[in-house]
C-alpha cells in the first residue's frame, strides 16, 4: 500500500524564494485499488508525481511517504523505481541518439538486477517488447526510433504506458497520460493500464479532465487544490467536478 | 633560442641524407617548433614537449603489445607498424598491397610535424589500389613502444611512419585505422591520400595513444572529380594529439565527409583541426564534430575552409558540438571561412552544453543509476558519429575502446 501522510514539499524560484507548494498531503493507495486525483492548474498534482519519483529541486519538509515498509522519501529514484513505483511523466523527456530498445531493456534489466532477478537477453526482452506494443496498437518501428526524438504527443504518452507495461510497477503515477490523446488513443491507453489491473497493482491516475475516468473507473478520486486534498469521494465526484468546475468544490470544502 | 626538443631532434638528424630531407630539416631549424604565437597553433601549447630530448625511433623485433585496443580485432587483411616499420611477421597483407617501401618523400610539405616526419621517417604503407577495383577492408595497425621511464629521466622515443593511399579511378577502399602504442613517446604520423575521378576511400581512424603519449597526425587529401573520402576521426587516447587534415577539393563533384569525435578526461588535450580548399565547382564537403570532454581535459576544434574563385556551387557545412561534463573542461572553436566565389553555400556553427538533468532523471526514474544514465547520454551524444561504423566487429572496437575512455574518466 502506497502510504502518504502530511506531505509538505517546498521549491525555491530563481530569484531565491522560498514557496510552498504541497502543504500537507493525506492520501492512502490500497493494494489492487486505482486512485484518480484532480484539480485545476497549479495545484501541485505534478510536484506531487515528482516528490513520489525523486526528482531534484523539491525539499520535503514534513511529512512521509512509504511503500509497504519502506520509506521512498529516503531513496535515490532508481532505488524507488526498482521497489515499484513509476512515473508516467506529464512530459517525456527526449532522449537524442537512444535507441528506445536499448533504453526499455537497460530500465528493465536494471530494476531486475537491483531485484535480484536474472536479466533478459536481447531475444527474450524482443519478444516482451513486441507483445507490449501491438497490445498497444504502437508502431512497429517504435522499437527502432531514438527515445520519444521526433514522436508526436499522442506517442510520447503511448511510450510511457508501454515502458510501465514491460516494467510492472507496483504503483505507477500517471501525470495528465490523457492530456493530448485523441478519442482512440485515448482508450488504448486506459486499456493498457486497466490490463495492469492485479491484487499488488495499484494507481495514482492524475487528471484534469473526467474523460479518462470513464474509461479507467478509479476507485476513489481526489480533489487536489493548493497543495492539499480538500475532498475525496468515489467515482461520482469525478462527474460532479465536471458539471460544476472545481471553485465549487473549493469553496465547499 | 631553441628548446632542448628541437635540439635533441636536429643533433640526431643525419646531415648525408637527401636533399627533400635536408630542406626539411632547414625549415625545422628556421621554425622550430610551433609555439602558440603561431596563429595554427594558438589553442594547443607544445609547452610539455619543449624540454623532452627525443631519439628516432629504429627498427626492431619486439611482440605485439598487449593493448586492450588490440584484443578481438576484426579477422581481415591488416598491415602492423610497430615504431613506425613495418612488421612482414605480424602482418598480413591483402594481394593488391606493396607494404614496406621506402617512403616517397616528393610532396613535402610546409607544416612543422610534417617537415620533422620528412626528416626522420623510414618506413609507412604504402596503398596503391588499381582503377576499377574494390579492395575491400584492409586493418592499418600504428603502435608505438614507448619509453617506460621518459620526461627528463631518458629520451623519449619519436615514431615517425608516413602512410601513403591512392586509389585508382572508381577504385574503393575501407580502411580502419588504429594507432595505439605504451609508455611516452611522441607518434608523428603523415598520411597522403590521392582519390581518382570516381574513388571512394572509407576511412575510419582511432586514435587509442597511450595516457602519456603525444600524437600528431598530418593528412593530406587531394580528390578528384567525383572522389568520395568519407573519414571518421576518433580520438580517445593520447595527453596531448592534434590532428590536422588538409584536404583538397581538385576535382569537380568531389565529395568530402569528415567527421570527427573526441571523449577526453583527465588533463588530455585534443586539437582537430581541418584546412578544406575547395578548388573545383560543384563539390560538397561535411564537417560534424563531437567532444566529450570531462575532468579538466581541453578540446580544440579549428576549421578553415577555403573556397576559390572557380569552385561554384560548393557545398560547404561545418559544426561542432561539445558536452562539458564538468566545470573545468574547456572547448575552443574557431570557425574560419574565406570565401571567394559568388555562388556558394557555406555554414558553420558551434554548440556547447552540459549533461540534461532532466534526461538524467528521466533515465533514473526508469531504475536506471546515475553513472549508467550519464553513460547512455554521452553515448547518445556520440550515436551519429558512431552510427556511421556499421555494426559488427568494426564497430565494437570503438564502442569498446570509447567505453574504456569514458571509465576512465569518471573519476
Ligand atoms: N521548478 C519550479 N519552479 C517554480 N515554480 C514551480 C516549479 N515547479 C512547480 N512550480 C509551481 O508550483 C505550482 C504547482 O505546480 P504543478 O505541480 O506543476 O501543478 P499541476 O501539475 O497541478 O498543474 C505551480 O504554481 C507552479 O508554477
Ligand atoms: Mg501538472
Amino acid at each position: 500500500m502506497l502510504e502518504i501522510r502530511d506531505l509538505h514539499a517546498t521549491i525555491t524560484t530563481a530569484d531565491g524564494q522560498t514557496r510552498e507548494i504541497l502543504r500537507g498531503i493525506d492520501l492512502s493507495v490500497p493494494d489492487g485499488e486505482i486512485h484518480a486525483v484532480m484539480g485545476p492548474n497549479g495545484a501541485g498534482k505534478s510536484t506531487l508525481a515528482h516528490v513520489l519519483s525523486g526528482r531534484d529541486g523539491y525539499e520535503v519538509t514534513a511529512g512521509s511517504a512509504m511503500l509497504d515498509e519502506q520509506d521512498l522519501l529516503a531513496m535515490a529514484p532508481e532505488e524507488r523505481a526498482a521497489a515499484g513505483v513509476f512515473l508516467a511523466f506529464q512530459y517525456p523527456v527526449e532522449l537524442p541518439g537512444v535507441g528506445n530498445a536499448h533504453f526499455l531493456r537497460t530500465a528493465l534489466n536494471a530494476q531486475r538486477r537491483a531485484r535480484g532477478e536474472a536479466e533478459l537477453d536481447a531475444v527474450q526482452f524482443l519478444k516482451l517488447a513486441r507483445a507490449e506494443i501491438k497490445r498497444l496498437a504502437m508502431r512497429d518501428d517504435m522499437l527502432k526510433r531514438q527515445v520519444n526524438v521526433g514522436f508526436s504527443g499522442g506517442e510520447k504518452k503511448r511510450n510511457e504506458v508501454l515502458q510501465m507495461g514491460l516494467l510492472r510497477p507496483r504503483v505507477a503515477v500517471l501525470d495528465e497520460t490523457d492530456s493530448g490523446l485523441d478519442i482512440d488513443a485515448l482508450r488504448i491507453v486506459a486499456e493498457g493500464v486497466n490490463a495492469l489491473r492485479a491484487p499488488r497493482f495499484s494507481a495514482l491516475v492524475i487528471t484534469h479532465y473526467q474523460r479518462l475516468l470513464d474509461y479507467i473507473v478509479p476507485d476513489r478520486v481526489h480533489v487536489l487544490a493548493a497543495g492539499r486534498i480538500v475532498r475525496s469521494g468515489g467515482p461520482e465526484l469525478a462527474r460532479l467536478l465536471e458539471a460544476e468546475g472545481y471553485a465549487a468544490i473549493e469553496q465547499a470544502a | 633560442m631553441a628548446t632542448r626538443a628541437e635540439t635533441s631532434l636536429l643533433g640526431h638528424f643525419t646531415a648525408a641524407a637527401d636533399a627533400a630531407r635536408r630542406d626539411a630539416a632547414a625549415r625545422f631549424a628556421r621554425h622550430g617548433l610551433p609555439t602558440v604565437r603561431d596563429e595554427a597553433w594558438k589553442y594547443t601549447s607544445l609547452r610539455a614537449l619543449a624540454e623532452v630530448d627525443f631519439t628516432p625511433a629504429e627498427a626492431g623485433t619486439a611482440p605485439m603489445p598487449d593493448l586492450p585496443v588490440l584484443r578481438d580485432l576484426p579477422d581481415m587483411p591488416r598491415l602492423v607498424f610497430i615504431n613506425g616499420f613495418y612488421r612482414a611477421d605480424l602482418s598480413a597483407p591483402p594481394a593488391w598491397a606493396k607494404p614496406s617501401t621506402a617512403p616517397d618523400l616528393t610532396q613535402v610539405a610546409g607544416e612543422p610535424f610534417a617537415a620533422l616526419n620528412t626528416m626522420f621517417t623510414q618506413d609507412g604503407a604504402r596503398l596503391a589500389v588499381p582503377a576499377g577495383m574494390d579492395a575491400g577492408t584492409l586493418l592499418l595497425l600504428t603502435l608505438t613502444i614507448g619509453d617506460g621511464a621518459g620526461g627528463k629521466a631518458g629520451a623519449i622515443v619519436l615514431a615517425s611512419p608516413r602512410h601513403r593511399i591512392t586509389l585508382g579511378a572508381g577504385a574503393a577502399l575501407s580502411v580502419l585505422e588504429i594507432t595505439a602504442g605504451s609508455g611516452s613517446y611522441l607518434h608523428n604520423a603523415v598520411l597522403e591520400v590521392a582519390l581518382g575521378a570516381g574513388a571512394t576511400l572509407r576511412h575510419r581512424r582511432l586514435q587509442d595513444e597511450a595516457e602519456r603519449a603525444f600524437a600528431v597526425a598530418t593528412l593530406y587529401a587531394d580528390l578528384a572529380e567525383r572522389a568520395t573520402y568519407d573519414a571518421l576521426i576518433f580520438t580517445v587516447g593520447a595527453a596531448l594529439s592534434r590532428t590536422e587534415a588538409h584536404v583538397a577539393l581538385t576535382g569537380a563533384g568531389a565529395t568530402l565527409s569528415l567527421d570527427a569525435a573526441q571523449a577526453l578526461a583527465g588533463r588530455q588535450h585534443g586539437d582537430i583541426t581541418t584546412m578544406l580548399s575547395h578548388d573545383a565547382p560543384q563539390c560538397r564537403s561535411r564537417q560534424t564534430i563531437r567532444n566529450v570532454l570531462d575532468g579538466a581535459a581541453r578540446g580544440v576544434f579549428q576549421g578553415r575552409i577555403d573556397v576559390a574563385r572557380a569552385a561554384q556551387k560548393t557545398d560547404g557545412y561545418q559544426m561542432n558540438h561539445a558536452l562539458l561534463l564538468s566545470p573545468l573542461a574547456e572547448i575552443d572553436s574557431k570557425p574560419e571561412l574565406r570565401i571567394n566565389a559568388d555562388d556558394v553555400k557555406c555554414s558553420h556553427g558551434a554548440t556547447v552544453g552540459e549533461l540534461d538533468a532532466d534526461q538524467i532523471f528521466y533515465l533514473r526514474s526508469r531504475g536506471i543509476t546515475e553513472a549508467e544514465a550519464r553513460s547512455m547520454l554521452i553515448h547518445g551524444f556520440l550515436a551519429e558519429p558512431l552510427g556511421v561504423i556499421e555494426d559488427g566487429p568494426m564497430r565494437d572496437v570503438f564502442d569498446r575502446a570509447l567505453l574504456r575512455s569514458l571509465r576512465t574518466g569518471a573519476a
